[in-house]
């Protein structure tokens, strides 16, 4: 299966989540990750969604179907910046805790909080570099982890602003 | 309108300025305060009270199917619009403009499993085209006014609005003047120029082309444009269940109804075909059979208003997105070489000729008139007095519930007219002829609308013929074509599981005293030769008439294409 990376600009209503969601299901397709977010016009959410599916195009029209999606960007053949974000607590000893460290400093990652016998540890990248960051520090004993899921945007001038969108229709 | 208004009395103003006259539904509970200020509104808000929502809902279909307007149905909160959820899937499938509106319980109380609660937004979000929860009484006018909108255009479909008590029972200063704002709705209706061309220029290479009708034929009102390009090109015309009457079958380009039930020569022509125009259908797998094996030399070009229609089921050489009329409209502006259109008439000419003895070879409409018991009497006896007398008398509509009958009639009746042939197609909703026949006949009183129902089918909602005593409804008959099983699975059984008839003889009552207990006039039919005196006195009866059709018990429809099984392998007998 292929995977694709889908940036979507909804409206901001109560439930467009669960439609959209409810879409993925009902029709059989299976979602990989799904971030939502406010963006830069008001009115307007922002999901990242990487599905994996043979055929996208349908995908797309479907998601087209919902009345509150503005527009649909398959940006997977697109130069982007994706990023994650991780929060990873550790179980850590005395022994080991001068390792971590250099290994956070590698990776630019931060130690957010330090305990005892644990540590919190927020690191972003890409998602190879989180999968990369995850097997590295995975041997010293991950108690408690949670990723965020790919947000992505597009490199350079072509980008996916709500606000044309919103101006257009209230014409 | 600068009066404070109950929201109450708002939805019923907006539903009026939005062109509404007519609802069915069933009060309750929550949605009391609406049914209170519905009756200020009667003289131009007619209500019809059913007797179980799912006839309402449908009742609203055969309304919209039969007028292309909207459809309006009511239900209370909980089961009241639980109740509605079968129409609404009905109408989501066969793409009808309908309107749910539902009482919701107290925005105070809501999300607390109150009396009647249901998450009624939640449960039909996959079978609406959108649904809204409104809580705030300066919501409701925009609402009615977006929803209407949004069923009505592009493709249409059911919406839902859902609205707390409280919100109908509040005061406010309406607004009716806000501008519909859907940035992310814009249905194309206009074809690409571009592929219109192609599309043409792709059928004028061909030698043997078919053109494809489909509800959006229908829906979108094509049927005369429709006529003017298959007559200009003289290229053959298939018509889909849901098309059945948009292109008169008397035509002398008119081939009939293709898929499970549909013609030998109609599929054959299909299988053949090197050119195929499906204009507002949506190769659905009733017609195509097994999809992979569909019109295998074809080139095909598919116009649809919804572009996920295009590539969903079959792949297309040329996708054209648009309102079927628009399109076959842009299609008749072309102007190709005369040259190039001779020598497709004459190509065309041929291929008609070769289809036509396939057809005299295959098509036995009546086949089994020429049985050795006369006695016996056939479903196909009954049809061929229906459509006789349909004929002579016309002015008629026909609404088909699901099953064997369902398809007798759609193979056996003659269809001429748009928007005279009304059935649940894409969901297959048995329970749909009889209220979806009382919708019919409120909106078309100058009509003679036949429910044609099998025994099961009419058991599941037969409770909508008093409303047609209550409504002083004259213009409704129904014809049961009665044979004791629920036909179509114990078809299936019979064919394919060794007759094992597994849930499927039905016992049921008296339907001619059942008909006189609603007040109706009640006939049984039992031999051949009651047929005609039977429909002349449903005719003859100014009131609604039911005519229990005690048929042959174990017949089949036939031509049949086995599931899964290409069109081109049909059991014929």
């Amino acid at each position: 299966m292929k995977i694709h990376t889908l940036v979507v600009l909804v409206q901001d209503h109560p439930g467009v989540l669960n439609r959209a969601v409810s879409m993925f299901r009902r029709r059989g397709y299976n979602i990989a990750s799904l971030v939502v977010g406010h963006t830069e016009t008001p009115g307007v959410s922002r999901m990242t969604i990487v599905v994996e599916s043979e055929n996208v195009e349908q995908v797309v029209k479907q998601l087209y179907r919902l009345v509150e999606v503005l527009k649909i960007s398959d940006v997977t053949e697109d130069p982007v910046v994706d990023r994650e974000m991780v929060l990873v607590k550790l179980h850590v000893t005395g022994q080991h805790r001068a390792e971590i460290v250099a290994l956070t400093e590698v990776f630019t990652a931060k130690i957010v909080d330090v305990a005892q016998n644990t540590m919190v540890i927020e690191m972003t990248g890409g998602p190879a570099k989180v999968d990369n960051f995850i097997d590295v520090i995975r041997p010293f004993g991950i108690k408690e982890m949670m990723r965020t899921g790919r947000i992505t945007m597009v490199r350079g001038g072509k980008g996916h602003s709500g606000a044309e969108l919103i101006d257009q229709a209230a014409e | 309108m600068s009066e404070k208004r109950t929201g109450a009395q708002i939805l019923c103003e907006a539903l009026i300025m939005n062109g509404v006259d007519t609802m069915f539904g069933i009060p309750g509970g929550a949605i009391m305060p609406f049914y209170h200020a519905m009756w200020e509104y009667r003289s131009d808000l007619r209500h019809i009270l059913c007797r179980h929502e799912q006839g309402a809902g449908h009742a609203a279909e055969g309304f919209a199917r039969s007028t292309g307007r909207i459809g309006v149905c009511i239900g209370t909160s909980g089961p009241g619009t639980t109740n509605l959820v079968t129409p609404i899937a009905d109408a989501w499938m066969d793409s009808t403009p309908m309107l749910a509106i539902c009482g919701q319980v107290s925005s105070t109380v809501l999300g607390k499993d109150a009396f009647q609660e249901t998450d009624i937004t939640g449960i039909t979000m996959p079978i609406t085209k959108h649904n809204y929860l409104v809580k705030n009484i300066n919501d409701i006018a925009y609402v009615v006014k977006e929803a209407i909108h949004i069923a009505t255009t592009g493709r249409y479909g059911p919406v839902l609005v859902d609205i707390t008590k409280d919100a109908l029972q509040a005061s406010a200063v309406p607004d009716y003047s806000k501008k519909i704002f859907l940035p992310g709705y814009r249905p194309t209706v206009t074809g690409s120029k571009k592929q219109i061309k192609a599309a043409l220029s792709l059928m004028l290479k061909s030698k043997k082309p078919v053109l494809m009708i489909g509800n959006g034929v229908m829906m979108s009102d094509a049927s005369a444009e429709i006529r003017v390009f298959a007559e200009r090109y003289k290229i053959p015309v298939i018509t889909t269940l849901h098309a059945l009457g948009a292109f008169p079958e008397d035509h002398d380009l008119s081939l009939g109804m293709p898929g499970m039930h549909g013609w030998v020569h109609v599929n054959r022509a299909i299988q053949e075909a090197d050119f195929l125009m499906n204009i507002g259908g949506r190769f659905d797998d009733r017609v195509t059979g097994k999809a992979s094996t569909f019109a295998p030399i074809a080139k095909i070009v598919h116009v649809d208003i919804d572009p996920s229609e295009i590539g969903k089921n079959i792949e297309v050489e040329i996708p054209i997105v648009g309102d079927a009329r628009i399109v076959t409209l842009s299609l008749l502006e072309e102007e190709p070489e005369e040259k190039l259109v001779a020598e497709f008439h004459k190509n065309a000419a041929e291929w008609l000729t070769y289809i036509r003895e396939l057809q005299t070879k295959h098509q036995h409409k009546q086949q089994y008139l020429n049985r050795p018991d006369t006695s016996t009497m056939m479903p196909h006896d009954v049809y061929a007095a229906l459509t006789k007398q349909m004929n002579t008398r016309g002015n008629y509509r026909v609404v088909t519930d699901v099953g064997q009958h369902q398809m007798w009639a759609a193979q056996l009746l003659d269809w001429y007219k748009p928007r005279t042939h009304i059935t649940s197609g894409g969901a297959g909703t048995m329970g749909f002829a009889v209220p979806a026949a009382l919708g019919v006949a409120v909106a078309h009183p100058e009509d003679t609308v036949w429910a044609i129902a099998g025994d099961g089918g009419f058991q599941m909602t037969n409770q909508e013929m008093i409303v047609v005593i209550q409504e002083n409804i004259k213009n409704m008959k129904i014809a049961i074509i009665n044979n004791g099983f629920l036909g179509m699975v114990r078809q299936w059984q019979e064919l394919f599981e060794g007759k094992r008839y597994s849930g499927t003889p039905l016992t049921s009552p008296n339907f001619q005293m059942l008909a006189e207990a609603y007040g109706w006039t009640g006939i049984t039919v039992e031999s051949v030769d009651q047929i005609d005196a039977a429909i002349d006195r449903a005719y003859a009866t100014d009131g609604p008439v039911l005519i229990d059709f005690r048929v042959e018990r174990e017949v089949n429809v036939f031509p049949m294409v086995p599931q899964n099984k290409s069109i081109g392998e049909m059991i014929t007998e």
